[in-house]
């Protein structure tokens, strides 16, 4: 439920609200999206593995973000937006888990495990996603 | 007892007489005996169902009239319906008679996503950091604004003063309304031990109506275990972070009531 202020912001739905303070305290690499697939917050572990702080970047929408970070197979095939977990997580509104490689701003490739879910407010309101970079591949 | 040893439970007058009443504490009961010639609809808009906010519902005379009508409003559940959940306090073992058998025409309604109106009131529910389902409400009325958060919990979320305001919890309902009510149940000391329970420190209520911007805040839900003496302690700390400008935060008052600009009143019960 997310409430239009008397100024017409948009307030931030209480699930992401506490997802984004889950995510600051955690030492994991984490990312929250909006419903619409908006990057809202990433935490500081993750701002190593994307090359740039969340003060910098601020909010990056949607059709932003797939274009500034290379998201690739393990054998160097790229990786749609609707096939990594992230986007599963969003458009299928079901967890996912893959490996992949990733370029961050800094232009580094790194090698990591992603897991998504999607955060539902109730059974049929998607409110955004959750996804969780482990560097290098699982055992 | 200076300030009132019930729980949270506030009557609201609208300009166009209907009655609301905000949570079920134990404050209902002295209410409902005020209530023995009122016949139009009750309208009850429950934050949530722990105990302090439920526990004088069975006690509410317009109840055990055959002819009221009470209309419940309350928090949505991923899992079971707003009666269901009432019907768990309102059904033995833990009260004699079942929610099926009050004689009032009572209707449960699930509060909406979206702002609704009871009589000429413009009301908004928004969900608030507090455990289990919960909801802050915002009234409006005749050019007068009204927020009720009692039980409350936004520095949970982050540091409130460093936080964007979209990404606090309960500012769209609070956002520069005339009165805000809020939790305000602890000590900075009593907080750093009680991270989690749902409720907030005294300079976490001023940071949230600051960032909101009220008009005037009243600090509500008192601690059962603070004397008076520690109350007004609170409330000095609160009007010392509060600063000069503008009305100075204060205690909320059992029975006091609040004209907001003549139209809007409401009591603490």
């Amino acid at each position: 439920m997310g409430v239009p202020s008397v100024q017409g912001r948009q307030q931030k739905n209480l699930v992401l609200i506490l997802a984004r303070e889950f995510a600051s305290k955690l030492a994991t690499a984490t990312f929250i999206a909006d419903a619409e697939g908006n990057l809202v917050f990433y935490n500081e572990p993750a701002e190593a593995i994307l090359g740039r702080t969340f003060a910098e970047a601020g909010d990056i929408r949607a059709e932003e973000w797939a274009s500034l970070f290379k998201i690739e197979e393990l054998d160097g095939t790229p990786v749609p937006l609707e096939k990594n977990p992230g986007g599963v997580a969003l458009l299928e509104r079901r967890p996912a888990h893959r490996e992949l490689r990733i370029t961050g701003l800094d232009g580094v490739t790194r090698t990591i495990s992603a897991t998504a879910f999607p955060l539902l407010a109730r059974a049929e309101e998607l409110v955004g996603m959750v996804a969780i970079f482990w560097e290098g591949q699982s055992p | 007892m200076r300030y009132g040893g019930n729980t949270s439970c506030v009557e609201v007058r609208l300009a166009d007489g209907t009655l609301l009443v905000l949570d079920a504490g134990t404050g209902i009961r002295p209410l409902g005996l005020e209530l023995e010639d009122y016949s139009a609809p009750i309208h009850l808009l429950l934050t949530h169902l722990h105990l302090d906010h439920l526990e004088g519902l069975g006690f509410f005379m317009p109840l055990w009239r055959a002819g009221s009508e009470l209309h419940v409003w309350g928090p949505p559940s991923p899992t079971r319906s707003l009666e269901e959940r009432i019907a768990r306090y309102l059904s033995p073992p833990l009260f004699p008679i079942h929610l099926s058998e009050i004689p009032a025409q009572l209707t449960f309604h699930n509060v909406p996503d979206e702002p609704w109106e009871i009589g000429d009131a413009r009301i908004e529910a928004e969900p608030v950091s507090h455990p289990g389902p919960t909801v802050g409400y915002r009234l409006e009325d005749d050019g007068s604004s009204l927020a009720y958060i009692p039980d409350h919990e936004p520095a949970l979320g982050g540091d409130l003063r460093a936080l964007p305001p979209e990404w606090i919890s309960g500012l769209g309902v609070a956002e520069a309304v005339d009165v805000l009510l809020h939790d305000a149940q602890y000590s900075e000391a009593e907080y750093e031990t009680k991270v989690g329970w749902g409720h907030s420190s005294v300079a976490a209520a001023v940071d949230f109506a600051r960032a909101a911007r009220v008009e005037r805040l009243l600090l509500f839900h008192h601690d059962p275990l603070h004397t008076d003496q520690d109350l007004v302690a609170l409330e000095a700390q609160a009007r010392e972070l509060w600063g000069r400008d503008g009305v100075a935060p204060e205690l909320a008052v059992e029975g006091a009531t609040i004209e907001l600009a003549g139209r809007v009143a409401a009591a603490s019960g």
